[in-house]
């Protein structure tokens, strides 16, 4: 996992993890908001498991709809999570072809899950709205989301 | 860095937290000067100020000794709502719904089995599955038999032959909230928790052989069927996928519903319906369907555990005679009645991260247990010990007969690792003569003892509050985690 170290870096990290007692939280960043989702999604998969584990064999079309960029968010990062819960699936690729503020609708790619080469490091029960944005900052757009593990 | 939030001195277990801003009531937390200390250095206290601001709040927002840092609601955070005027939160809930502990007792003394310590937690890692993805091959379930799960609860699964009837008894609502609605549980729900049920799940989740180092009451204890130097096991699990699906889904109807109804919100996660609207019925509903799974699938384990034991000692059931202490839920929202300004009032009393603890002749405790008050299971971290305690007068009073639900973190799972880094956590843990096994890699290193508050700490201080009453303190021997 990455450390908070990379904060003071010139260049931001695609995502770091912040402190929180009881769970886990993290920021990501992106140049865009398709950057930014993916990169969301990469930090979550990471949480699981080594991203460099996974081959990206399997291919799902993701679309979801909230309503707002934080809301989506959640709902981008739950529906991924349902496809590791009820698949087995996890995730590495994350292709975001069209987002607007409601709608998202992403290419995903990885493996079914295989306990002989797959560590699972912790589980995650979901995606919370506690402390949750998504905001642009001078060109940079970042999120914070913190998952109940 | 979270908000300073100012804090009087009630007592020396007492502090509490006076109305500010859109507060409606004060909040109140049991704790010690020492806790206290730890607690100002995250979020926990703002977050109980921020209970108090929704509507219909009755008596004060409370926090128990292990409060830490949740989302929305703190964790060991208890506040009861007026049916009338009052809200139910599915993050007052939590994610975990009924997340809860079992207590089994056995006719065994710890010499007996502490020769087989590796070999029955060996049994009991292959028998119970624990862990991201694992499942039982044998038990799959039907569409209808799912229904029934969500319906009946741990009755379903003694009508099931897994356990007995006198079990029911024993567990907290007698293993079955009623009101259950599988219609209101998504599609998307059951097919989370269908390859679910009977699993132990990861992070905090275990079972855990011990016995009973020592015994503060020796009357309760021997009510309890409890004697120094047996052996116990404790069962701590909730409604896995099913359950996080479930509070996932109506904190999004009840975003959509705060705003409906005008509700105020100091955080997002506290998102919340008035509980006359449909939005609530809905999710009191499939609420119940989740607790239910989650009482089918701790009677489920129990049973496993009981076979397994049994295997590996080669002994019948009358010999082992492990039968069922109690099971109580820490993560719920309930429908009680309380007496409020000398009136007796139905409240919506939401426990989340904390026990219910109804005191002696109380009607909603088991008959056996009515001059003793209702068994209170506190697990601490896998390395130290656990506590039995029973409900009291006093929390029957002051906390909606509520108190503690376990140790409650100290490091966050990133510093835990950090502390556990190149340490062999099973070695040390066996050197203490508690063996281990554990699914996830991680999870031993975010689960060390130093992960957490101890537990004995907090024990005192609802025990000299008198919000529970110490019976007995159990040390582990062996334990599986997810």
């Amino acid at each position: 996992m990455k450390s908070l170290q990379e904060e003071h870096s010139a260049v931001p990290p695609k995502y770091e993890y912040i402190e929180h007692t009881a769970d886990l939280g993290f920021r990501a960043y992106g140049t865009s908001p398709e950057l930014l989702f993916a990169n969301a999604a990469e930090a979550l998969f990471e949480v699981l498991v080594s991203l460099e584990t996974i081959r990206p064999k399997e291919e799902r079309i993701v679309e979801v709809e909230a309503p707002g960029f934080d809301a989506l968010m959640v709902s981008w990062l739950s529906e991924l999570l349902y496809l590791f819960d009820t698949e087995g699936l996890l995730l590495n690729l994350f292709e975001i072809k069209r987002i607007e503020e409601d709608y998202l609708r992403a290419t995903v790619c990885g493996e079914f899950m295989d306990p002989a080469r797959h560590e699972i490091r912790t589980g995650i029960k979901a995606v919370t709205y506690h402390k949750l944005y998504v905001r642009k900052n001078d060109g940079m757009w970042e999120t914070q989301v913190i998952v109940d593990l | 860095m979270p908000r300073d939030i100012a804090v009087e001195k009630l007592d020396d277990f007492r502090w509490l937290i006076p109305k500010t801003g859109k507060m409606r009531t004060q909040g109140l937390v049991y704790t010690d000067e020492t806790m206290l200390a730890t607690i100002k250095k995250d979020a926990s206290l703002e977050q109980v100020a921020n209970v108090a601001c929704l509507p219909g709040i009755v008596g004060r927002s409370m926090a128990m000794p292990d409060i830490h840092w949740g989302y929305g609601f703190p964790i060991g955070g208890v506040a009861a709502f007026d049916m009338e005027n009052g809200i139910v939160s599915p993050g007052g809930v939590g994610y975990d719904i009924n997340c809860g502990v079992r207590l089994l007792c056995s006719r065994l003394d710890a010499g007996d089995i502490k020769d087989h310590i590796p070999g029955l937690v060996n049994a009991l890692f292959r028998n119970i599955p624990c862990g991201v993805g694992s499942r039982r091959k044998d038990l799959k379930l039907s569409a209808r038999q799912m229904n029934d799960v969500l319906v009946k609860g741990a009755k379903w699964t003694v009508s099931c032959g897994y356990g007995s009837a006198k079990d029911l008894d024993h567990i907290e609502e007698g293993g079955c909230i009623m009101g259950a609605n599988p219609e209101h549980v998504s599609e998307r729900a059951l097919n989370r928790g269908k390859n679910q049920l009977g699993t132990l799940g990861s992070g905090n989740h275990f079972v855990e052989v011990g016995f009973v180092e020592e015994i503060y009451d020796e009357t309760v204890a021997e009510a309890l069927s409890l004697h120094k130097g047996q052996v116990t096991v404790i069962v701590h699990t909730g409604s896995r996928g099913l359950g996080h699906q479930v509070c996932d889904d109506y904190i999004k109807l009840m975003l959509k519903a705060s705003g409906k109804y005008k509700i105020d919100l100091p955080d997002r996660q506290l998102c919340c319906a008035p509980l006359s609207s449909k939005e609530s019925s809905q999710y009191l509903a499939a609420m119940a369907c989740a607790a239910n799974f989650a009482f089918c699938n701790r009677q489920l384990i129990a049973y496993w555990v009981q076979e397994t034991i049994q295997d590996v000692l080669q002994m019948g059931p009358g010999e082992l005679g492990l039968s069922l202490v109690y099971d109580v839920c820490h993560n719920m929202a309930k429908i009680e009645t309380h007496e409020v300004d000398g009136r007796q009032k139905q409240l919506c009393v939401h426990r989340k991260g904390a026990t219910r603890a109804f005191p002696p002749q109380s009607p909603f405790i088991p008959q056996d247990y009515k001059e003793v008050g209702q068994p209170v299971l506190i697990p601490g971290d896998m390395g130290r010990y656990s506590y039995v305690l029973v409900g009291t007068d006093t929390a029957m009073k002051e906390t909606f007969g509520s108190t503690c639900h376990g140790a409650g973190r100290l490091l966050s799972r990133h510093q835990a690792k950090k502390v556990a880094k190149g340490r062999a956590i099973v070695r040390e843990l066996e050197d203490k003569g508690i063996y281990v096994r554990s699914a996830g890699k991680g999870t031993l290193a975010e689960e060390i003892p130093e992960a957490y508050k101890d537990v004995s700490s907090v024990v005192n201080v609802v025990h000299n509050a008198g919000i529970g009453k110490k019976v007995a303190r159990l040390k582990p021997l062996g334990v599986i985690k997810g």
